[in-house]
């Protein structure tokens, strides 16, 4: 599965897509749920809550394993996506279109720091060594 | 270097995703782990168990060896093609394996032990035939291959795929076994369905798998392996238990044969002792994941899980628990999971079994 070009990582294999509204949606890639295996449980952080960057704000664990969410950026939690409550494996079937929440960054620049898809792919491809 | 069975060019062929189980190169999963535990509970799925391994103990003494070796009474297997669970203990009453004993038409017995343990079970057979039976041979029959067949549907595609074997394994009750040439049916299993379990010399082994893969039986891996036999309420060596741990503090107590007069090894100390702790089910009363190792806090102490994942079939997490004696079934229970504390129920295991739940009534 090719690495989406539109989109930003972070080495602990979450996506971060940047919205219209200055606001980022953040899930985790199809590389980290295949590591993972079948997915049955989200927890989501708190709307309202703020994170620092690299932060624990989250879990998804699948039937072998759970594994951290960190936050991406520093900022504040404005959504979740409450539809993986009772479906996690939505981001088993599409996990580039399975946002798990959305962050309002306390600075937008912080987004270039991140890894774009070719990066990613390097760190994905010496993973796996 | 791992070790690999003869299914595995199968297992590639399949994309399995491979993992290293005991030192085995083993099938995780073909895809989705999900999946293939539910073609166990409501159809057929096959695994290779061919890492397990089948040790033949042979000749005249054979029958008093294992008398005096095992947990649970041999004297049970009166006709060949029975077969018993029994765990083999330590002199401390500590289990070194959980084995399937096999009593072969031949007078020969036959243990089915568990991969990681194989070498060291070896060591402990040899150590005590030197003891007390001089004259048994043990073999260890590397030159098998295992397939276990598991489901509602899994007799008759093995039938549709053999049609030789129908005849010869037709009859064979639950927990009996035939054999069909050089081949050992048994109606054994890890999963709580119906199914059997093929010891066959490993030449047949590709044969036979792609058979059933022609009438549609799935291929499943450890994953599923996993959350059927937790499901099923059936121990997992080196997790649910260990040298440290009785039988008796792991919900085995009805393998371990305290009524007959024989002696075994561990029987003094198993006999002699007060379990504190016995092994409990419990349910999940709240959204997460039970796993191994996790503290439970009763009203009468802490405890551990020993085993917990997410039930496919009952759409909940579930884990075996090792609490104090004296907590009732039915009781709510506290579970640290992941820096939370969070609400379960204390239950009788099974949870499932033919694919029902056992434990409905259990939860209101």
């Amino acid at each position: 599965m090719s690495i989406p070009a539109d989109l930003k990582y972070t080495d602990t294999h979450e996506w971060v897509r940047k919205e219209a509204d200055g606001s980022v949606s953040v899930g985790i890639t199809h590389h980290a749920q295949d590591l993972l295996g079948d997915l049955v449980y989200v927890e989501n952080p708190q709307v309202g809550r703020k994170f620092k960057k690299g932060e624990e704000c989250g879990v998804v664990e699948s039937v072998k394993a759970a594994s951290d969410i960190y936050a991406p950026l520093s900022g504040e939690i404005l959504a979740i996506n409450e539809a993986l409550a009772d479906a996690p494996e939505k981001i088993n079937e599409s996990a580039y279109d399975a946002w798990m929440f959305r962050l309002r960054p306390d600075d937008a620049g912080e987004l270039e720091t991140l890894l774009d898809a070719s990066g990613y792919g390097e760190l994905v491809e010496s993973e796996s060594d | 270097m791992l070790r690999r069975t003869p299914l595995y060019e199968a297992h590639l062929k399949l994309k399995a995703k491979l993992v290293d189980f005991g030192g085995w190169e083993m099938p995780l999963h073909y895809g989705s782990q999900i999946e293939e535990h539910h073609s166990v509970r409501r159809d057929a799925g096959m695994f290779d168990v061919s890492h397990m391994l089948a040790i033949d103990i042979q000749g005249d003494q054979s029958r008093p060896y294992l008398l005096g070796l095992l947990a649970n009474n041999v004297e049970r297997l009166a006709e060949p093609g029975e077969a018993l669970y029994s765990c083999m203990l330590n002199e401390q009453g500590g289990v070194i394996d959980d084995l399937i004993v096999y009593r072969m038409a031949s007078g020969t017995y036959r243990l089915v032990v568990n991969a990681g343990t194989a070498e060291k079970d070896l060591e402990w057979l040899a150590l005590q035939r030197d003891r007390s039976a001089p004259d048994v041979d043990i073999v260890a029959r590397r030159d098998l291959s295992m397939i276990a067949v598991q489901g509602p549907n899994a007799r008759t595609k093995l039938w549709r795929a053999e049609p030789g074997t129908e005849s010869a394994s037709h009859q064979i009750p639950p927990f009996c076994a035939t054999t069909c040439g050089d081949w050992l049916i048994a109606r054994t299993g890890y999963t709580g369905e119906d199914g059997f379990e093929v010891t066959l010399p490993s030449a047949d082994a590709t044969g036979l798998w792609d058979a059933l893969l022609a009438q549609g039986v799935a291929p499943a891996g450890l994953g599923a392996r996993d959350t059927l036999r937790l499901e099923a309420g059936m121990n997992l060596y080196g997790q649910d238990m260990d040298e440290t741990v009785t039988p008796m503090e792991s919900g085995l107590a009805w393998t371990v044969d305290l009524a007959s007069s024989r002696n075994f090894i561990g029987k003094q100390a198993v006999a002699g002792s007060v379990p504190g702790r016995k092994l409990m089910g419990l349910v999940l009363r709240e959204r997460g994941v039970l796993r191994a190792h996790q503290k439970v806090q009763t009203p009468l102490g802490d405890g551990e899980t020993t085993s917990g994942t997410f039930s496919p079939t009952l759409g909940l997490s579930i884990a075996l628990a090792r609490l104090p004696v004296g907590v009732d079934y039915g009781e709510d229970v506290r579970v640290a999971v992941r820096g939370r504390d969070l609400s379960a129920r204390t239950v009788k295991y099974p949870f499932v079994r033919h694919g029902k739940s056992l434990i409905d009534d259990q939860l209101d």
